[in-house]
């Protein structure tokens, strides 16, 4: 199981987000930090986070907060 | 010429390193040097993987690092995306990447059939660009790392019955310019060396007017060793090399095509 509470400490620590940004309701390209170059530093950051390694399509679907959780949910579980 | 197994030991204390097409040439003698140098080293190759597993024992056992043989056809992505999870799962970090494997497919125009197309640009161009891509992945997780692609004099200069080897050692090239400039603020280097014409078995088939007439074409009246493009790969992964990213630097001892 994936603590999302982990995740969203990932993402804002990534992107420097304010307290008040909802982190769990962001999706790629909402906000100006999450942009492709920020998704290699998020991806980065996730895989370093959790200590696994994803898939490129993985990378490519990863479009928002709820998606990172469950992509991240399904290499926790088969790990 | 100093021994690999002297010169250098220590620079590369600690790191990882992946060599792609280490079984032989310019591969073995870029995993020998960096294992002299310290650097855990992945030996990776199409080649039988008990003679990869043999290398990867000796240098552990000459120089006290770490090695892996990892079979590996770089033209299959799955194989690629296999090769870094195998170092992923055993050394977590991934900081010089030798991008290496390759193949000729020599043959004039009008001549040249679809499979030596396919064939030469999927393991040459296509290999190249996944072995960066998932290796770049790895390596960001890091502070930082060092990637040297081997291309050619071919693919800088073009050669007569060499249309598809150049046509991918110059797109490696413009994959290397792209790699340094999109990784370069994450602190990974990005080089390419392009050797001449090198003594290896990649030019064994040269029969011996072709080998005297590619001679006349070099200043320095011999070819190149194997060692000695290992030793300028072995400086640009180096902190010697600290500033330097997105160079092509040849290897050819003063070779005119």
């Amino acid at each position: 199981m994936v603590e999302r509470a982990q995740v969203e400490k990932v993402f804002r620590e990534v992107f420097q987000l304010p307290d008040d940004v909802d982190v769990p309701s962001l999706a790629y390209r909402q906000r100006p930090e999450w942009d492709s170059v920020g998704h290699m530093q998020l991806i980065a950051a996730l895989e370093t986070e959790f200590d696994v390694m994803l898939e490129t399509d993985e990378v490519i679907d990863m479009s928002s907060f709820d998606k990172a959780v469950e992509i991240l949910e399904r290499h926790l579980v088969h790990a | 010429m100093p021994d690999a197994a002297v010169e250098g030991r220590g620079r590369f204390a600690g790191q990882v390193a992946v060599v792609t097409g280490a079984s032989r040439g310019i591969g073995l003698a870029t995993a020998r040097r960096l294992a002299a140098g310290g650097a855990n080293v992945v030996l990776a190759s199409m080649a039988s993987e008990d003679g990869l597993k043999a290398e990867a024992a000796a240098l552990e056992s000459r120089h006290g690092v770490r090695c892996l043989a990892v079979a590996v056809d770089v033209a299959e992505p799955d194989q690629v995306k296999a090769l870094f999870r195998a170092v992923f799962q055993t050394f977590r970090r991934l900081d010089i990447l030798v991008n290496n494997a390759g193949i000729l497919g020599d043959a004039l125009i009008g001549m040249i059939d679809d499979a030596t197309i396919e064939r030469t640009l999927r393991v040459n161009l296509h290999g190249g660009l996944h072995v960066l891509q998932q290796g770049a992945r790895l390596m960001q997780r890091g502070s930082g790392g060092a990637i040297v692609t081997v291309s050619s004099i071919i693919g800088t200069r073009g050669n007569a019955g060499q249309l598809v080897y150049a046509a991918s050692k110059a797109g490696l090239i413009g994959a290397t310019l792209s790699a340094a400039k999109e990784l370069g603020p994450k602190g990974i280097r990005v080089n390419a060396v392009a050797p001449g014409v090198i003594e290896t078995d990649m030019i064994a088939h040269l029969d011996d007017a072709t080998r005297a007439e590619r001679l006349q074409g070099i200043a320095m009246g011999r070819l190149g060793t194997a060692d000695e493009v290992a030793r300028v790969i072995a400086f640009l992964v180096s902190d010697e090399a600290a500033y330097v990213s997105g160079q092509v630097l040849g290897v050819d001892g003063a070779m005119v095509i």
